[in-house]
């Protein structure tokens, strides 16, 4: 009888060596969302009334209303997001199998780029050399996408919303392409507000990131934090987000599993 | 001559902040009748429907005939027939505020009155009689000037019936948009010490935001009406140092009710606008009530924008209508809250905005500048009510001729 894994796995998270590093940015009033042209359904930001703390509403208790749309803060997009999803089997939050929200992640560093051009595309071309020199993308995978962008959080630049648009980095058409096809991804998983580039709205076709992903029932995880702090392989990405009856994306507190002990 | 306002001292912190009291309020109802003309910045007097004389005080029936009282806007002359100063009083307000001078005034219109008088009349002139209100909300005869004279606003005793932006320190929720601006610099120009001029977003930029936060007197602020903790976090940091608050936050679409509405606009317009502001009020009204007659840059008034439309419904802007209809109805309530701490609480009326969400809304619309007017004139005059522009004024004047009519005609 083979060794139990989840015994190692316990094991290795109580001595520390198995560690949980935080991806989720805190929910707060303050935390951006994405700003559509004002003609649109705008997405609503976090709100928090308090019902009671130890006082004449509840006097041994503290609790909260809170509020917000299904895409504030660090959040998870279903496939049914998008107009390309919206016939697919199981593409709502609470339809889609639990098995998915626990999957490995493959780390493309492109914070380099993104720091020399805001507007950074990633390309097919541009995974096939990382390819050549880190490796093959395995199945299966999340394709964390690191650009630093998260320590942009609080300031103008995290959106970079100018006069002719957001500027943020994010895939073309033929990456997304090839990281669905050809190495059948899990979905994307980004720092920025969304997981297509600031100015995917221009790009042809446009907002390919969110048209392919979802169109092929793969995810996009938003708004999240600390991907410097995972390995290019081997990291393990625990995403569930809130069983919403046919909603199309939730907030969620998104944990990688890491190896090794802390530096 | 008036002597003028010098810019308030700064507050000794070893002294007690004088508490705010207001005149009696027990008021007949013919006398809270006066009151709500006067809120309006009416000269109104009643006159009998038989005898055609007018009277003062407020009444139930005619003094000379027993006739029945009906109230009519009256020439607004008079001279001072008498006058004394008082020097000793038990009443906690005008203990506080001796010696004050009042005088017997020969209307224009007929009756004597016994009026309040500002420091530049005296027995035998001809004066300007303004109809105010007091700190509690009380109606109240004020003989001014009949001709401007230098300061004249600077009045100690005038100054008690108004809430005059000069010297003092005020909050402007909203000052991303041009009627925010337009009400901030006005204020400025009205003599305001400093505008602490709300942003929600302080992370997106705005039209301009440059300009407005160049000029001298604006603090811009961190302020979103529809976040508790941001209102909570201001009023902590300023609610002892604003004297007027001014709300110009509005959110308005279009849409029916049962055809073409939106119920996220709905939604969010009664977040930002209604529940926005009684977190506003909840923030701020406390500070503002305990610093009532806190000397030359007491805390004097509360502000709100809203549409006209709040009190009929108007076809096409359903939800945005229910809202200001929301608003208004929680101004009336904080009104009668208030005028117990001595702010008046002043609701500016507004027609269609000249805005981005009235752009299919055909002229005439509510400028800004019409709306910034208004604001620094409803303070000035210690007004409740004020339209801003002739199409409010036009809405009010037939919804207080006929409201169920009135109602049908915006809502055809």
């Amino acid at each position: 009888m083979s060794k139990p894994l989840l015994a190692d796995l316990a094991m290795a998270l109580a001595s520390g060596q198995v560690r949980v590093i935080d991806l989720t940015n805190t929910l707060s009033p303050d935390f951006p969302v994405i700003v559509l042209p004002p003609e649109f359904g705008q997405c609503a930001p976090f709100r928090m009334e308090k019902l009671s703390r130890y006082d004449e509403n509840g006097p041994a208790w503290y609790w909260n209303n809170i509020s917000m749309n299904e895409h504030t803060g660090t959040h998870f997009d279903a496939p049914a997001h998008w107009v390309t999803g919206k016939d697919l089997p199981s593409n709502t939050v609470d339809a889609i199998p639990a098995q998915d929200f626990v999957a490995p992640a493959v780390v493309i560093d492109i914070s380099a780029e993104a720091a020399a051009d805001a507007d950074f595309v990633l390309t097919r071309d541009f995974l096939e050399q990382w390819e050549t020199a880190y490796g093959t993308i395995p199945p299966g995978h999340w394709i964390a996408l690191r650009t630093d962008w998260y320590k942009r959080v609080g300031t103008a630049a995290y959106l970079n919303l100018l006069e002719d648009g957001a500027h943020s980095p994010g895939p073309d058409a033929g990456a997304v392409e090839f990281l669905v096809h050809d190495r059948n991804c899990v979905g994307l998983a980004v720092e920025t507000v969304g997981t297509d580039a600031g100015q995917a709205s221009r790009f042809n076709p446009p907002l390919p990131a969110h048209s392919i992903l979802h169109g092929n029932g793969r995810f996009g995880l938003q708004c999240l934090t600390n991907l410097d702090q995972l390995p290019t392989f081997g990291a393990i990405i625990v995403a569930c987000p809130l069983k919403i009856e046919g909603g199309s994306g939730s907030p969620l507190r998104v944990i990688a599993l890491v190896e090794g002990k802390a530096a | 001559m008036t002597d003028p306002l010098t810019p308030p001292r700064r507050k000794d912190p070893l002294v007690t902040t004088h508490l705010g009291h207001v005149s009696p309020a027990l008021r007949s109802r013919a006398a809270t009748a006066m009151a709500a003309r006067a809120g309006q910045g009416r000269f109104v007097l009643q006159v009998c429907d038989d005898c055609a004389q007018a009277t003062y005080p407020p009444r139930d029936r005619c003094p000379f005939c027993w006739g029945a009282l009906h109230w009519q806007d009256q020439p607004n002359g008079a001279v001072i027939a008498a006058q004394t100063t008082i020097r000793s009083s038990i009443d906690l307000f005008f203990k506080d505020h001796l010696p004050w001078r009042i005088g017997t005034a020969r209307l224009d219109a007929g009756p004597m009155a016994t009026v309040h008088l500002h420091g530049d009349v005296g027995r035998g002139d001809r004066v300007r009689m303004e109809l105010k209100l007091d700190r509690a909300g009380n109606p109240a005869l004020f003989a001014m000037p009949e001709k401007e004279t230098p300061h004249m606003a600077d009045d100690p005793q005038l100054r008690v019936f108004t809430a005059d932006p000069k010297y003092r320190r005020i909050l402007v929720t909203d000052g991303r948009s041009a009627t925010g601006q337009a009400v901030a610099e006005a204020l400025l120009k009205a003599g305001a010490k400093t505008v602490f001029l709300g942003n929600a977003d302080p992370l997106m930029r705005y039209p301009g935001q440059d300009r407005i936060e160049a000029v001298d007197g604006i603090e811009p602020v961190r302020l979103s009406l529809t976040d508790t903790r941001s209102i909570e976090a201001l009023a902590g940091q300023l609610g002892g140092r604003v004297d007027i608050v001014v709300n110009t936050v509005g959110f308005t679409r279009q849409g029916g009710v049962g055809f073409g509405g939106n119920l996220n606009n709905l939604q969010s317009g009664l977040d930002l606008e209604v529940t926005g502001l009684m977190r506003l009020a909840q923030g701020f009204a406390p500070a503002l009530s305990a610093r009532s007659d806190d000397g030359d840059n007491a805390a004097a008034a509360l502000v709100d924008i809203a549409s006209i439309h709040g009190l009929t419904g108007r076809a096409g802007f359903a939800g945005s209508s229910a809202t200001a209809a929301a608003r208004l109805s929680l101004i009336a309530s904080l009104r009668g809250e208030m005028a117990q701490t001595g702010i008046r609480v002043i609701s500016v009326l507004t027609g269609p905005v000249d805005d981005g969400w009235h752009q299919n809304v055909p002229p005439p619309k509510t400028t800004a500048a019409q709306i910034a007017r208004a604001v620094v004139t409803a303070l000035q005059q210690g007004q409740e009510t004020i339209c801003a522009d002739e199409v409010a004024k036009d809405v009010l004047a037939r919804w207080q001729d006929d409201p169920i009519l009135t109602i049908r005609e915006e809502n055809k």
